[in-house]
């Protein structure tokens, strides 16, 4: 019959599908619960900025979220001071559920072993799966920096700002600076996104999967905390997450910055290779 | 019970057969020492409708996990259309419809959307046609008015037929249907036979599992029926039919002289059974203490004689073991 002439399209291995990779967009962002999440995490700059508005309590410099100070003064410091906030809990909860439902989700659902007999190769549904995940934390990191510069100039005044070193640069500066500083969360994310879908591959329960990813989050930024475990810290992906605020000084202190990216770099290699390891072997029973 | 072992035909898979499915020794040991599938040699012919018969717990989900690379074999191989599975998937698997375990679907997506998808993922078609050959597939299950609604809304026969619509996205030339018929109604229960008969005028092979040898009977040529991770039986509808329907069954050591008898006699069949002590013939119009007669002239030892019938469910059941004799 007829599929004889249609084979011969097919190149096994590992090219990454556009047309898959839209479809698993779909899949995310249509989903209400993500749709959800990213309404929750669009609200913190709202909060944030309405607060600071309304109120006229005096904030003293390393009070709250970083910059929050500041934020009266120049609107677009909102955008670094929404991010500073949603960095620690609110973001890896966010990446945390999309990750740890990413693979666990579709086999619980049964819907793995249909793609799988499409087929799709596993490795294929890996990278796909992966390469949703990147795209989710960055728009859910740029959403946060994009809604606390609308809002932030729509409060409160700009124009030049001055940075944490003193130094004024351009309100274009700025705005650059914060897309920077959401790059960099991204990357963060992409880390954290990796290991929640390692762990996704080990099981056939969503919920087990993400709470294993936020928890994992929670307890590297704990662990991170404890001068005890100084010797550890280096090697916490949750280390050097907050490390955007060398983005707000002038000129950039880059040593941190690029170990933070060396860092995700090197876990995100790790927690792919469990992923593949384990995904690759594993027995489709559900 | 212990079921006796009726060998229709060699198990042992006769190479030269053009096979649309092949599996050798295929044997699955899950971790924890359960034996699913044990030492399993499936033949499915090209162009046959064969049924995959068996209680729930006998083995078929595993061995079709196996055939479509869902699950890895602890040992023993499968070939599918004549190619190595899991090594040629990718090539292989795109010409294999297949139902497993019962339709899955993205619960919150459309039945349409949920084809888009599984259409997205295959590399081998030509996207241009995706819309029209979707259409297509959900005409044939008649599943167009309710394409637009969300899967979870579904009922479990729609649901079924969305998995059918799934297998049906391109042409095939095998299809792996597990239970289609569960949880059809009678009406969705033809549809279904009628839809396997159109595959198989089509020229595909199709398998299609059942632990309900009703469901079934009418649209297979063959089966193979399971029991505890073994084919205890596999044969042409008509040879297990042989053994089903009123037949002469003569205890006799001499087999080969009794045979010659009762052929002489007229019967259309006749065979011996596996334990090598009695022949089965199918003699309808012959009256036993004619054929006693017969065969005591040819010098036959006879030991016992008499008439067995049986339906096909009763052989079933037989072949089988009672419900709830779960091996576990």
């Amino acid at each position: 019959m007829s599929s004889a002439d249609t084979v011969l399209l097919d190149r096994p291995g590992v090219s990454l599908s556009a047309r898959l990779l839209r479809s698993e967009l779909r899949l995310v962002f249509g989903r209400r619960r993500n749709q959800v999440l990213l309404v929750v995490l669009a609200l913190v700059p709202v909060l944030v900025g309405v607060a600071i508005r309304v109120s006229s309590a005096e904030v003293e410099p390393g009070e709250g979220p970083p910059f929050i100070d500041r934020v009266s003064g120049n609107g677009l410091f909102l955008a670094f001071t929404a991010l500073a906030a949603v960095v620690p809990f609110l973001l890896p909860l966010a990446v945390g559920v999309v990750a740890g439902d990413a693979v666990a989700g579709e086999a619980q659902a049964g819907t793995l072993r249909y793609l799988l007999t499409v087929p799709v190769s596993r490795t294929r549904v890996l990278v796909v799966k992966y390469g949703a995940l990147v795209v989710f934390g960055a728009a859910a990191s740029f959403l946060v920096a994009a809604v606390g510069l609308g809002l932030g100039a729509a409060l409160f005044p700009t124009g030049d700002v001055t940075l944490l070193s003193g130094t004024t640069v351009s309100e274009t500066s700025a705005i650059g600076r914060a897309l920077l500083v959401a790059a960099y969360v991204s990357v963060s994310l992409a880390g954290l996104s990796a290991i929640g879908l390692a762990v996704s591959a080990f099981t056939e329960v969503p919920v087990a999967a993400m709470a294993t990813t936020v928890v994992l989050a929670i307890t590297s930024q704990i662990l991170d905390a404890v001068p005890q475990l100084d010797w550890l810290h280096p090697y916490l992906f949750s280390h050097h997450w907050l490390a955007f605020g060398d983005l707000v000084r002038d000129p950039v202190p880059t040593g941190t910055l690029v170990d933070g990216l060396q860092l995700q770099a090197a876990w995100i290699a790790v927690a792919l290779a469990v992923a593949w390891s384990r995904f690759t072997t594993k027995d489709v029973t559900s | 019970m212990t079921a006796p072992v009726l060998q229709v035909e060699a198990p042992r898979s006769a190479p030269d057969v053009d096979a649309a499915v092949r599996t050798t020794g295929l044997t699955k040991r899950f971790r924890g020492g359960q034996v699913a599938v044990d030492a399993l040699d499936l033949v499915v012919p090209r162009g046959s409708v064969t049924g995959f018969l068996g209680p729930n717990g006998s083995g078929k989900t595993t061995t079709i996990r196996m055939l479509l690379g869902l699950v890895v074999p602890t040992s023993g191989q499968v070939e599918l259309l004549g190619e190595p599975v899991p090594r040629a998937s990718a090539s292989v698997l795109p010409r294999v419809g297949a139902l497993v375990e019962g339709p899955a679907f993205h619960p919150y997506l459309s039945g349409r959307a949920n084809l888009v998808r599984l259409d997205a993922a295959d590399r081998t078609v030509d996207r241009r046609t995706s819309s029209a050959r979707i259409d297509t597939a959900l005409d044939r299950v008649g599943l167009q008015a309710a394409a637009g609604k969300r899967f979870r809304t579904y009922s479990l026969g729609m649901k079924q037929r969305l998995g059918l619509a799934a297998a049906l996205l391109r042409p095939r030339d095998l299809f792996i249907l597990d239970e289609p018929t569960n949880g059809l109604d009678p009406q969705g229960t033809r549809e279904v036979r009628t839809l396997v008969r159109e595959l198989a005028a089509d020229g595909c092979t199709v398998l299609v599992s059942s632990h309900l040898l009703g469901e079934i009977e009418q649209v297979c040529d063959r089966v193979v029926v399971m029991r505890a991770g073994r084919a205890v039986t596999s044969g042409t509808l008509e040879e297990l039919a042989l053994l089903a329907r009123p037949s002469v069954v003569v205890e006799t050591p001499a087999l080969d002289a009794a045979l010659s008898v009762l052929r002489r006699l007229g019967a259309t069949a006749a065979t011996a059974d596996a334990d090598g002590l009695r022949v089965r013939a199918d003699l309808p119009d012959v009256a036993v203490e004619d054929v006693t007669r017969a065969l005591v002239h040819a010098d036959v030892p006879v030991r016992g004689i008499g008439r067995s019938g049986r339906s096909l469910e009763e052989l079933f059941v037989e072949l089988t073991g009672e419900g709830f004799d779960v091996v576990g």
